[in-house]
């Protein structure tokens, strides 16, 4: 940015300067190496499991009891798959509504009110949500449908918790168009609802996209809120009231006495996860490069 | 379209949202609301000052207090140094190291990314089993150090990013070394930018409850040492709704500490972004 200290003019010559740079890339590059380092440890954990069962038995073994050593993974993935679109699917439109509201239809003071509490919101610890959905959503599921412990409710905890990250994320997009854009379209007689639909959405549209494959991404990494209120049974479900067990509850429950085998085969389902996580959080990074088009 | 049509369209539009905005609000509200009545009757002094007693039921929390607050420090002792060199490497001299930084920023987003467990995955294979640290507040300390790094580093970046250009350029005009530079002129200037980036990164650190079950442990005694197990609030809240019957009320209360925790963290994070902005309005 500024040529102040590039090669270009002699730098001076000295010894704390050295130092620092010396000190500056030792702290980057611990940075830089945490991701490989995660990514080798996950890896090396897993290969016992994936030399001594192969892949196959991964997605084709007639159940997961590690104890008898058989290790389907399949209805954990559907089981995380499932909750997290569900829960895509009732955050991305209430999220999206939720950011039109703060920015362009609520009243300055309850729009920065709103904003405020939005941001809060997003700092609550997903243990929290998972409690609440344990006393309080939980028991309600119950009445209406037992036993209670659901895909429902994990879809409507997960919904709740990745809104505020959805709303915030939605709600930078759509502050990113350009004001120009608002003056023409009043300038040519639009309402307000028409300049939202023809002008701004299509403007913020690929920010509105990165925000929603981030928040698919917080929601396939939830660990808590889903292990407290989707009952974790192994199975995969045949109505939204059955209780389900998502990849991570399955890693969260099982680590602490996991050996061998067991162990390895939990190392796998983190690789699954994180291989899920890394491909959305690749097309998020891509479609807010994508340049827009209006 | 006729403008009629558009005025009813208007008024639609502004009615979902404005309703889907009061559903929300609600919902949230009725969340809080549930905590505070439930938990406050169990907040005491004594119940911040006890020991937790029939495995939670009864007694207090003090020594899960203390070991949160010990793995908060562990995690930003080492992430505070670690995210600031990276910063001032991002921000200053990206121009001397310029593929590396790339790297760096491109590594630091996928970081962000990563579920937390996968940290606790992690963790336990590296810090616990690999450098034999055990289950301790070291371990569940590093591990969330790992985790806060990329919020640290991208605020604190924009802090440094968000200095007037004449800064460095007097700075050089006055011959000074690019190592007096940042000690006695920039890391001054930008230190609201990293406080605020303090104050998420424990906001975030505070919250986590996957990335330390397997490494900073379940024991709910008095912690002796560093190297000893010890259990976050978090913890503690997930522990007594799941594993132990009638911990109910006890966890409405912890639940209630945390928030409140949660709630001066944030605060603190707004008081801090809301003078630093008017600041840097005086400076330019």
């Amino acid at each position: 940015m500024f040529k102040t200290w590039s090669s270009s003019i002699p730098s001076f010559p000295y010894h704390r300067d050295q130092l620092l740079r010396w000190a500056l890339w030792s702290c980057a590059s611990i940075a830089g190496l945490i991701l490989v380092f995660i990514i080798l440890f996950l890896i090396l954990e897993s290969v016992p499991a994936l030399r001594h069962l192969g892949v196959n038995r991964f997605m084709f073994d007639p159940s997961w009891h590690p104890g008898e050593n058989t290790f389907n993974l399949m209805p954990m993935i559907l089981g995380t798959l499932f909750t997290t679109i569900g829960a895509i699917a009732l955050a991305g439109p209430i999220g999206f509504c939720s950011a039109l509201f703060c920015h362009c239809y609520a009243p300055p003071r309850l729009a920065s009110l709103y904003g405020r509490f939005i941001e809060l919101l997003a700092g609550i610890p997903s243990v929290v949500f998972g409690f609440w959905g344990l006393v309080v959503l939980v028991p309600l599921i119950n009445q209406w449908h037992p036993p209670g412990p659901s895909m429902l409710a994990g879809i409507l905890i997960l919904a709740m918790m990745i809104l505020p990250t959805t709303s915030l994320l939605a709600q930078s997009s759509l502050a990113q168009v350009p004001t120009e854009y608002l003056r023409g379209a009043a300038a040519l007689g639009l309402g307000r609802w028409a300049t939202l639909r023809r002008v701004v959405i299509p403007a913020a549209k690929s920010g509105l996209w990165t925000a929603a494959l981030l928040a698919t991404g917080r929601a396939l990494g939830e660990t808590m809120a889903v292990l407290m209120v989707c009952g974790n049974v192994v199975q995969i479900p045949s109505s939204i009231f059955d209780p389900i067990r998502t990849l991570t509850a399955n890693m969260a429950l099982e680590m602490a006495y996991a050996v061998d085998d067991h162990r390895s085969a939990l190392f796998v389902s983190g690789v699954v996860l994180l291989l899920m996580v890394l491909i959305l959080v690749t097309a998020a990074n891509w479609s807010n490069r994508v340049p827009r088009h209006v | 379209m006729s403008s009629h049509h558009q005025a009813i369209q208007d008024k639609l539009a502004m009615g979902i949202t404005w309703s889907v905005a009061m559903l929300l609000m609600s919902t949230f509200l009725w969340l809080f609301s549930d905590i505070v009545i439930h938990g406050i009757s169990g907040v005491s002094w004594e119940f911040l000052t006890a020991r937790p007693l029939n495995a939670g039921r009864e007694g207090g929390i003090a020594p899960i207090l203390v070991s949160t607050a010990l793995i908060l420090m562990v995690c930003m002792a080492i992430a505070l140094p670690i995210g600031l060199g990276t910063a001032i490497l991002l921000s200053e001299l990206t121009h001397q190291f310029g593929w590396m930084s790339n790297l760096i920023r491109r590594s630091l987003d996928v970081l962000a990314g990563i579920p937390s467990i996968v940290f606790g995955l992690f963790g336990n294979a590296f810090f616990c089993i690999t450098l034999g640290l055990g289950f301790s507040i070291v371990s569940g300390g590093l591990t969330l150090a790992c985790m806060v790094l990329p919020i640290l580093i991208r605020s604190t970046e924009e802090g440094f990013r968000a200095l007037p250009a004449d800064y460095r350029l007097s700075a050089a005009a006055l011959g000074l070394s690019q190592a007096s530079t940042l000690i006695s002129l920039l890391i001054p200037a930008a230190m609201p930018a990293m406080l605020a980036g303090f104050i998420l990164g424990l906001g975030r650190a505070i919250a986590e409850t996957a990335a330390l079950i397997f490494t900073s442990g379940y024991v709910d005694r008095m912690p002796e040492s560093l190297w000893d197990s010890g259990r976050a609030l978090s913890i503690h809240i997930y522990d007594l709704s799941m594993n132990v019957p009638g911990g109910n009320a006890n966890a409405y209360a912890t639940a209630l500490v945390l928030i409140t925790l949660l709630f001066i963290i944030n605060a603190g994070a707004q008081a801090i972004g809301h003078r630093w902005s008017s600041k840097r309005v005086l400076v330019a």
